[in-house]
This record gives C-alpha cells, structure tokens and sequence, in this order.
C-alpha cells in the first residue's frame, strides 16, 4: 500500500486546481453538506479522515466507493454525529450542513440526527410491532396523537414501498420479516422523521440480489424528496442510481465527479484502476 | 504413546470426577427434601390411637411415634399427650416389657387450644347442668352438638366483647387526653384549665349516655361466660383419671380407630389447610402459620419493591452514562463484593441505619408526641425489607448489567440515529431488551431474600405477631409493624420452644411451606422472563 500513498497524496494536492468539471457542474445544483478541511481522529494515533473538502448537492444521490477500511462509513457518520458515540474520538475542521456547523455547540444533537437520517448495513428493527417501529422517531421527537402516527406510518411505510405487504399486519413483530423486508422497514422509519438527508452505509450488501433490486428501486423513487448519501462497494449499483460518486482512499478524498464522468473518464488514473478492478 | 498417558490426555479421571462431584450434591439435595416432604406432609395425617399394658400394669394411650434400636434394646416412643395431667407428652417404652396393644374403638383424639392433644374416652357430654351418659344412647353425636354449640357461644362471647369495646372507645380515648393534660399540668395555664373542664363535661356527659347500654352488654356477656363454661365433656384416661373439657377450648376432636381412609384423608385436607391458613396455637406448635407465611411473601414483595428500581437505575447509570476507567471498575468489583458480606452485618447495618438513624429521625419530626414509645424507630416489615433489599442489591446490580450488555449495539444507535435522546433510547429500546437480564436478577434475589433470616431478626421479625402488615383498618398498610417469617419460624419453633419433642413435625412442615413459597415466587417471575424473551428475540435472518 505504501506506493498508493504516495500517489494518493500526489493526487489531493493537485486536485485544487484542476477540478473545474464538478466545480462547473455543481454550480447549478443548491450545496446541503460541506465539508472543510476535515480531519478526524479515532484516537490521537488513529487518523481516518485526512483533509476531506467534499460538497454534497440537494435532491441528489451521491455514492462513496473505495477500498475497505479507506473511511467511508466513518465520512458518512459525521454528518450526523455518530460518531460522537465512540470514545476518544474527535475531528478537526467543519461539517456544515445547510450553511451551519453541525459541530458547534448550538446544534441540539437529536435535532440534527432527525434532520439527518441514518440506515444501517444490518437492518436494526426494534423488538416492537411494525407500526411501533415506524412511529419510534416521531414519538421520539414528539408526536404523540394516534391519528397523527397512524398517517405518518402510511406515508413512510408507501414510500418505503413495504406498504402493500405489510398494510395488514402492522401490529405483528416486525422481527418476523424477511431481512430484505426488514431493511425497507428500517429506511421507513427513517423517512417517517421526514428528514432533509438520508444517509446509507451499504443498505443493501446483506441483501439477496432481488431484495437489492428492491432497494435500488426505492431509493431511485426517493431522490425526488430527499439528498442521499449512500456507501456501497458494489461499483454497478453506484453507477445504476448515483447522480454523483466520491472516490476515497486511504481517509482522503481522491476524486469527486458526475456518476457518469467518474464511470466514463476519471481524471485519475487510479480511479480508473478501481473502478475496472484492477485493485481493490 | 503409552496407555497411561493416552488416557490421562482424554482426561477421563477428571471427567469422572466432575460426575461424582455432581452426583453427590444432587444426591443430598434430593435427600434432604425428601425427608423435607416425608416428615412435613406425614404430620397431618390422623394416626391410630394405641393403648398399651406394660407388664408392670401401667397403661398408655396415644399416637405411635418413632421407634429406636440400641444393640438389643428395642424401644418405642409414643405420644400420649395430656400434658395437664402428665407433665410432658412424650414416653419411650421397653418393647420386651409390652404386655399387649390395642387399638381401641372409643379411643378419642381432643386437638385443644392449649395444652395439646388429650388422648381419653368420653364418659359424659354436660350442656348447662345437663349431663348425657352412654347409657342414654349415642353420646357422640350428642358430643358433636355439643361442641358446635360451645363453638357458637364462644363467637357471641366474642363479639360482645367487641361491641363493649366499641362503644367505650371514645370515652377511653377522651380520659387518655385528660389524663395526659393532667401529667402535663395543663390547669397552670388559663386555656389549660378550660380545656380540661370542657374535656371533663364530655366525658362525663359522654359516660352517662352509654351507661345503660354498658350495663345491658355486661350483663349479656356474663351469662354468655358461664353458659360456654358449662358446656363440656367429662372423659376419662385410659388409666382412670377423670378430666372435664370446656368444649370451645377444643379446636376438633375425632376417633381415628374407626375411621377409613377417606375419613381420614378428608381430616387430613383440613388439618392441611389449617396448617396454611390459620393462626398458630401454643407457642407456635399447633396450628397454623398463616401470618408468617403472609410476613414472608409481603417481605419479598416491599424488598422487590426496593431492590429493583435502585438495582436497575444504578446499572444503568453505570453501564450506559458513566465514563469507563477505573473508577467503573472500582464500583463494580466492590458492587460484587458487597454480595459476600455476611448477612448479619446487613442486620446490624439496618439496625443501625435505618431503624435508629431514619426511623428515629422521622419520629422526631412526625411522631414527636408518642416519644418516648417509638413509632418507626424500632423494627418493622419496612425496616427489615430494605434490609434485604440492600442485601440483594448486588445480585439486581450484576444481572441487570448482563441484561443491557445484551442490548445489541445496532439498536441503540438505530433509536439514537432517529433523533432519541439518550434517556428515551434507555427507556424505549434498553430497558424492554434487558427485560429478561433484569427478572433473573429478580429471581436470584428473591431466592437469597426470601430464605434469609439472620438480618432479620434484628430488624423487626417476632415470633408472634399480634396484627398482620395488612388489614381492614385505615390507612390498611402498616409497614411499622413487625411481622412473623417462616425461615424465622423454623428457627423459633424448633430451637426456642419449650416443646421441642412436640414441635419438630412443625419444622418439617414449615421448611417444606418455605421451599413452596420460594419455588412458587421463582415461577411466577421465569414465567415472566420466559414470555418477555419470546417477545425480544434478537433480530434473525
Ligand atoms: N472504532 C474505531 N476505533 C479505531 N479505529 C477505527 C474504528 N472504526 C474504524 N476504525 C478505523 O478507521 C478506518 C476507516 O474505517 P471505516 O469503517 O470508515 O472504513 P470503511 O471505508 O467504511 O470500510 P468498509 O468498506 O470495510 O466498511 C479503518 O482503518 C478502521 O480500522
Ligand atoms: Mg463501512
């Protein structure tokens, strides 16, 4: 690994100049997240973010791909402070999201995770019924009328396309469905919070390939209401529903672009290399 | 290789070993509740009535007890009762000096509110000045309405008793207040001496209003007295003494020579139920043990009650928000130690703490007027339950650990990640999933609390309590009180009482009712634990 170093480095000093085409593209679309200078630290020996500046557009799907390990799943946790649960950890410079630093001590932390959704690489259904599931985050953030839940679970549960399956048992354990069932569930009850971003680390990569078409399918639907951030290793499926895909490296950011121009005609040859497998 | 060592490798010796070790702790384990259930169960049933001639012509009657074999001496102890006339109930008896034993027809068994069994035959059934003989006609069932009659007339006695009480209560309450004006010297003062005039018209006023009541009941009372007095039985030993017997002092009697099984399975069914549900008799010997079996279960209730919040929200303060290092650890490993501290040192603890410290500072502050009669300040079922609950706090404490270390992590951060605060995420995803964590803790505690009787004794247990923890009377839960224990029973009855040889089926029977009790308690809580797993089986696929 020691020459991708190398050359990684190479690559993210030189970006700063060269990168017009994203800039070019961007420059039409409206900014959700940015990221300055961002560093971040398991520990003072363990450094797992080095320098990212990424600019995240709204309404958007925006795939991470790179090898294991490289930081992706730790990227996508600060943007909602996840990782605020780990001991020891911190970061150095600024996650703005909507032109705020999620960072600073202003922010109300639950306020900021409703606004951010979260959907894991193992479906986490709470012990509890379906709709219990569903309802969790407004309860949580305070909606307590039960004619209110109940539109609020319809609504998240249609457009987490699980409503025709599950419409008539809402009440049975929601531990009793198929994982690929379970996972759609999971990213309803992050819609039923009804926030600006969702973010996904590998949703489907648990996943049999019909249950993954599924998924595809959903979040395809979903890019009309929401900016999506989505981590995958799967180079077909980031090219089938992302609009933009970031290339990460050992904790850096080697290249950002278009799905279609990452895919196509990288400016990095090393990108290249990845995407056609070459290493990886 | 060789044989020797081949065989030492598979470790065969080890394994044996282990067995035996298993086997020998099961064994005594399942022998002692065997005499447990044999010696306590077997103490209801009626037993034959025998009367023996010994060849120096002496006779006995009673029950057959137990048998001893001393190289060639053969000797058998029976129970002959009338402790009244004998002095103490038990005799051990040569069997080469037995002349003959038989099993009388007439032979009766008296169960008496004190003195314990009379063993006899009945000669003549008296209901006020009149006497029934054998010789006109059946005086049993002359006998058996003689005694529902005594039992009748005893109850009225009761109850006027009571109504007298009643209706003098305001006046006695009224003269304690005047009397305690008086000590005070109320008179020095002007209000003082008024007070004291008006309460003394009152009570005066108060005095001749009931007069005539008063007098009426007494007099009903007096006859009720002597009419259950001439209500009783003449009998006779079986060595010619003559004894009457008041027939409301007889709690039942019987002839069990002539009853068949179903009789007697039948009379065992009461004596059963007597045994869970009545009050015991002669210092603890007879009767039942209901109040000690309603002290012990109230006991674990209030100590659940204690134990379980404190227990869990410790763990969970220590689990889930404080920082991890080495002050954790600390409180854990000395969390766990506390669990090996002798019970006794609880006790004295209690002692200490709650009841002097806590009970006497509230009767400072509350119950200042009674003092110097303490009010809280002396043992009672509150006192004796925290007690226990301290005592059990470390087992609530380690469980409920275990129960939220299972909590997958993937859940709390799904809770955390839809915007729950910490507190909701404990409270909505931790706390349902360390359910089952949490009732073994429960169950483990109850377990240790329920047999405990060393702390116990020093914080509010008695071996007879007057009044149970719970009753009809405001504000109907007196935790005050001190209370009766069945592990403190067993110790009372069968080592403090001043008639061990008659008291040691008791013990038996008692053990067997505590071993119930904990076993029943334990059930109820893994029948809770075992639905509440099925509800939260971890996520699958
Ligand atoms: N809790 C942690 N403590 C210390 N180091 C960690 C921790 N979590 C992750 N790391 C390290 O940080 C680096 C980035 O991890 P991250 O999980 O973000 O990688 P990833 O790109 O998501 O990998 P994958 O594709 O396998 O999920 C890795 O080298 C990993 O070893
Ligand atoms: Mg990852």
């Amino acid at each position: 690994m020691m020459n991708y170093q190398e050359e990684v480095d190479m690559v993210s000093q030189t970006d700063k100049q060269e990168q017009t085409h994203l800039d070019d593209v961007l420059a039409k679309e409206r900014i959700v997240i940015e990221t300055d200078d961002l560093d971040f630290y398991y520990n003072p020996e363990v450094k797992a973010l080095k320098n990212i500046n990424i600019r995240i557009p709204d309404k958007k799907v925006t795939a991470f791909i790179g090898p294991s390990g490289c930081g992706k799943s730790t990227l996508l946790r600060c943007f909602n402070r996840m990782n605020d649960l780990i001991p020891g950890a911190y970061l150095e410079g600024k996650v703005m999201i909507e032109d705020a630093d999620i960072y600073s001590e202003k922010i109300r932390l639950e306020e900021l995770r409703k606004r951010v959704g979260m959907v894991f690489q193992k479906s986490n259904p709470f012990p509890m019924s379906i709709w219990e599931n569903v309802a969790f985050g407004p309860r949580v953030n305070g909606i307590q009328g039960k004619s209110d839940l109940d539109e609020i679970v319809e609504f998240a549960l249609k457009q987490g396309d699980l409503w025709r399956e599950v419409k008539d048992r809402l009440d049975s354990s929601a531990l009793d469905l198929s994982g690929g069932q379970q996972q759609r569930l999971c990213i309803a009850r992050t819609l039923a919070n009804k926030p600006e971003i969702i973010l996904m680390d590998e949703p489907a990569s648990a996943l049999d390939p019909i249950s993954t078409g599924k998924i595809e399918e959903t979040i395809n639907e979903l890019k009309k209401d929401y900016t999506i951030v989505i981590v995958t290793h799967n180079m077909q499926q980031a090219a089938r529903i992302s609009d933009y895909t970031a290339f990460m490296m050992l904790g850096e950011m080697v290249e950002m672009d278009t799905t279609k121009r990452i895919f196509t005609n990288p400016s990095v040859q090393m990108t290249e290399d990845y995407i056609t497998g070459r290493f990886g | 290789m060789s044989q020797m060592s081949y065989f030492k490798k598979k470790g065969d010796p080890y394994i044996f070993a282990a067995g035996m070790g298993l086997i020998i702790s099961l064994g005594m384990v399942a022998w002692i509740l065997i005499v447990i259930l044999a010696k306590g169960l077997g103490f209801f049933w009626p037993r034959d009535l025998v009367e023996v001639t010994l060849d120096d012509g002496k006779k006995y009657l009673g029950e057959m007890w137990e048998k001893r074999d001393d190289y060639d001496r053969h000797e058998t102890q029976l129970k002959n009762g009338n402790r009244d006339l004998y002095g103490i109930d038990f005799v051990w008896m040569d069997d080469a000096n037995i002349v003959s034993s038989e099993y009388p027809e007439g032979a009766f068994t008296f169960e008496r509110m004190e003195y314990g069994n009379f063993y006899g035959y009945i000669v003549a059934v008296n209901v006020e000045n009149q006497a029934v003989t054998a010789v006109d006609g059946d005086i049993v069932s002359k006998a058996y309405d003689a005694f529902e009659l005594a039992h009748q007339t005893h109850d009225e006695v009761v109850e006027t008793q009571q109504e007298i009480t009643d209706l003098t209560e305001p006046l006695t309450r009224l003269q304690r207040e005047i009397s305690l004006l008086e000590i005070d010297r109320a008179d020095r003062t002007e209000e003082g001496r008024a007070l004291l005039e008006r309460y003394r018209k009152e009570a005066n006023e108060m005095e001749q209003a009931i007069a005539e009541e008063y007098l009426a009941l007494n007099s009903e009372l007096e006859k009720l007295v002597i009419k259950d007095r001439s209500i009783f039985l003449s009998v006779r030993t079986t060595d010619g003494r003559n004894k009457d017997l008041q027939l409301s002092h007889v709690v039942r009697f019987f002839a069990p020579n002539q009853m068949g099984i179903f009789e007697k399975s039948w009379h065992y069914m009461g004596k059963l139920w007597e045994f869970v549900a009545d009050d015991p008799r002669e210092a603890n010997t007879e009767g039942g043990v209901f109040p000690a079996i309603f002290g012990t279960v109230m006991m674990v209730i209030l100590m659940s009650i204690a134990v379980v919040p404190f227990g869990v929200m410790a763990a969970i303060y220590l689990n889930e928000y404080a920082k991890q290092g080495v002050v954790t650890r600390f409180i854990r490993l000395s969390v766990n130690n506390l669990a090996g501290v002798p019970s006794i040192v609880f006790g004295v603890f209690g002692l200490g703490f709650f009841i002097y410290f806590v009970g006497g500072s509230i009767d400072q502050l509350l119950f200042s007027d009674k003092l110097p009669e303490p009010t809280l300040g002396t043992g009672g079922i509150l006192w004796a339950s925290l007690t226990l609950a301290l005592l059990t706090l470390p087992v609530v404490v380690v469980a409920t650990e275990e129960g939220l270390l299972a909590v997958p992590r993937a859940n709390k951060e799904g809770a955390l990640a839809l915007g729950a605060t910490r507190w909701q995420m404990i409270r909505k995803v931790v706390l349902p999933n360390a359910m089952p964590g949490i009732l073994t803790g429960l169950i483990l505690a109850i377990s240790r609390g329920a047999g405990e009787v060393a702390p116990l004794m020093i914080t509010g247990v008695v071996k007879l309590a007057p009044t149970l923890a719970l009753d009809a009377t405001f504000p109907f839960l007196h935790l005050d009180r001190k209370f009766m224990h069945l592990g403190f029973h067993i110790y009372d009855v069968g080592f403090q009482s001043p008639n061990v040889e008659a008291a040691k089926p008791m013990v038996y029977s008692t053990a067997l009712l505590l071993i119930l009790i904990v076993i029943l308690l334990n059930i109820v809580a893994i029948y809770v634990r075992n639905n509440l797993r099925k509800r939260y089986k971890s996520s699958t696929f």
